[in-house]
């Protein structure tokens, strides 16, 4: 089945809820063939969650999704096959070596057997970890990580992929490095990015479309300059506050929360 | 089942099969401690014991002993290769099996068969380890049989374990797991004691307890006598593995991430 006038994502009405709590209330959104586009909101937003049911992982109690024309609850097998993640925490083995990790998702996505070693060399060349192939993971940094994940998630040639705050817990040099790579994709071939962060800078400068939501609904959509001329901000960082308010929010501490905190309990600054 | 899907879904058995066998075969603390247990119960019981069983006229004790102990590795070794989702739950690599296109009842086999092959391989290493505290085999034609009653409990105890894990969020259950199920498992299957002297009650528990007839099978394989014959054995533990299988599989589809 083809896409709905070139979208790769269709979302209608979209409703999860846990218990009492509405995760996510009626979202509705597309995302074109070809762009980058960027899902952003304060933590407990839905973002994740929205990013479950768009990747088969959570059932959503109503409203439609279509992912290059496929419905993940008729066809989940076929949807997986379209797309390629990268989770917000590290989901590789760690006792396995780099090449390994890329051997088995390719195999787990149906890779044939005679393409699997190209495929794997062109991905660890095109993350610049060819040469750590034979490392455990276990001994790379976190950036090395993420962008072993990254060449993962595209080894099996997926038309969309999502990215789940790609940079959180990057230094500056990681975090530049692991731009570049998603450009050069986007770029080079084709591939259509959904990406969560944090960065609105970052969002700003890679994204061509954005979603900004808060409490599990669409506080604002457009591009980036769209949103500031709608709240009427210099920067997305100003339009992001504008919408989501400035208060603190009683956030589930993600992997990366926890190891801050534990860092800065070890140093003593902190109880 | 298009051809991809299809091709995906056994290359998620084997992949995750290899997986399973790599991680333990790197683990050289995992292989050699996990021999700690079954080896103790081995020494302590085997020669603690041995003289008050033989003056009662149960024959060696070594030979009675050495097949309780060697699926007591396997149980371990299975039970605990089916609760590692919980472990790859936690650090996040079940989400890569579970956004896979295959089946999850795929995902599972794998998982089943790559745990239960380990914990064959490790009631090998134990039965190894108690030739030199005295055991000897009654035939070594009989060793395929022993494989195959050590291979069926080892996927019936790592598809339970699976099963289990499923379920569960967290390691808080694990001791729980440990102290009212699998100790349970291993005392009342007559694997350190006969269980024809038993009480009424306990010979009851015994029937209900698959194990029971995987250490029945397993000692007529390697040391001769059994309770019920290896026939029964046999098909009541093929037919639990495969009850625990597909509870198993169950179980690991409805895992929402």
């Amino acid at each position: 089945m083809d896409d709905s006038g070139g979208n790769i994502i269709e979302v209608k009405d979209l409703v999860k809820t846990f218990g009492n709590f509405t995760a996510v209330g009626g979202l509705s959104f597309s995302v074109k063939r070809g762009e980058i586009f960027s899902f952003l909101g304060p933590n407990g937003a839905g973002k994740t969650t929205t990013i479950k049911m768009l990747t088969t992982l959570l059932r959503p109690n109503s409203g439609s999704i279509r992912i290059a024309g496929l419905d993940p609850a008729r066809e989940p097998l076929e949807v997986r096959r379209k797309f390629g993640i990268v989770f917000q925490d590290n989901s590789l083995d760690d006792d396995l070596t780099a090449w390994e990790n890329m051997l088995f998702h390719t195999v787990l996505y149906g890779v044939p057997a005679g393409e699997r070693r190209g495929r794997i060399e062109e991905m660890l060349r095109f993350v610049g970890l060819w040469d750590r192939r034979k490392d455990l993971v276990k001994h790379f940094s976190g950036g090395m990580k993420r962008r072993l994940e990254i060449a993962r998630c595209l080894s099996h040639r997926p038309d969309l992929i999502f990215l789940d705050e790609p940079t959180s817990g990057l230094d500056p040099q990681n975090r530049s490095r692991l731009w570049e790579h998603l450009r050069r994709l986007n770029s080079e071939l084709g591939t259509t990015i959904f990406l969560t962060t944090h960065s609105m800078e970052e969002a700003e400068k890679v994204s061509g479309r954005i979603i900004v939501i808060d409490g599990g609904k669409i506080a604002a959509e457009g591009t980036p300059d769209d949103i500031k001329r709608q709240t009427e901000t210099q920067t997305l960082e100003e339009a992001f506050l504008a919408l989501t308010g400035r208060d603190l929010r009683d956030d589930v501490p993600g992997a990366v929360d926890d190891m801050r905190k534990a860092r800065l309990i070890w140093r003593g600054k902190s109880r | 089942m298009s051809r991809s899907v299809r091709a995906a879904s056994w290359g998620a058995v084997w992949a995750l099969w290899l997986r399973q066998i790599k991680r333990y075969l790197r683990s050289r603390s995992r292989l050699v401690g996990s021999l700690g247990q079954p080896v103790l119960f081995l020494v302590a019981l085997g020669f603690g014991f041995g003289p008050v069983f033989e003056k009662a006229g149960g024959g060696n004790y070594i030979q009675f002993l050495t097949p309780g102990i060697v699926l007591m590795g396997v149980l371990f070794t299975a039970i605990f290769s089916g609760i590692e989702i919980i472990w790859d739950r936690q650090f996040g690599f079940l989400k890569e099996t579970l956004v896979a296109p295959a089946p999850r009842l795929f995902i599972m086999l794998g998982r089943t068969l790559g745990g239960a092959t380990i914990a064959v391989i490790q009631g090998f290493l134990v039965l190894l380890v108690s030739f030199a505290a005295g055991f000897h085999l009654e035939s070594w034609a009989r060793l395929p049989a022993a494989a195959l009653f050590m291979a069926l409990t080892a996927v019936a105890f790592t598809a339970l374990g699976t099963a289990i894990a499923s379920v569960l969020e967290d390691m808080q259950g694990f001791q729980l797991i440990m102290n009212f199920l699998v100790m349970p498992i291993f005392f009342f299957s007559g694997s350190i004691f006969p269980l024809q002297s038993l009480p009424r009650f306990l010979t009851d528990v015994a029937a209900a307890n698959p194990l029971t007839y995987g250490v029945d099978g397993l000692r007529l394989a390697l040391s001769g006598g059994s309770y019920a014959g290896m026939g029964l054995d046999a098909a009541v533990l093929a037919g639990v593995a495969a009850v625990l299988v597909v509870a198993g599989a169950q179980l690991f589809s409805r895992i929402q991430a």
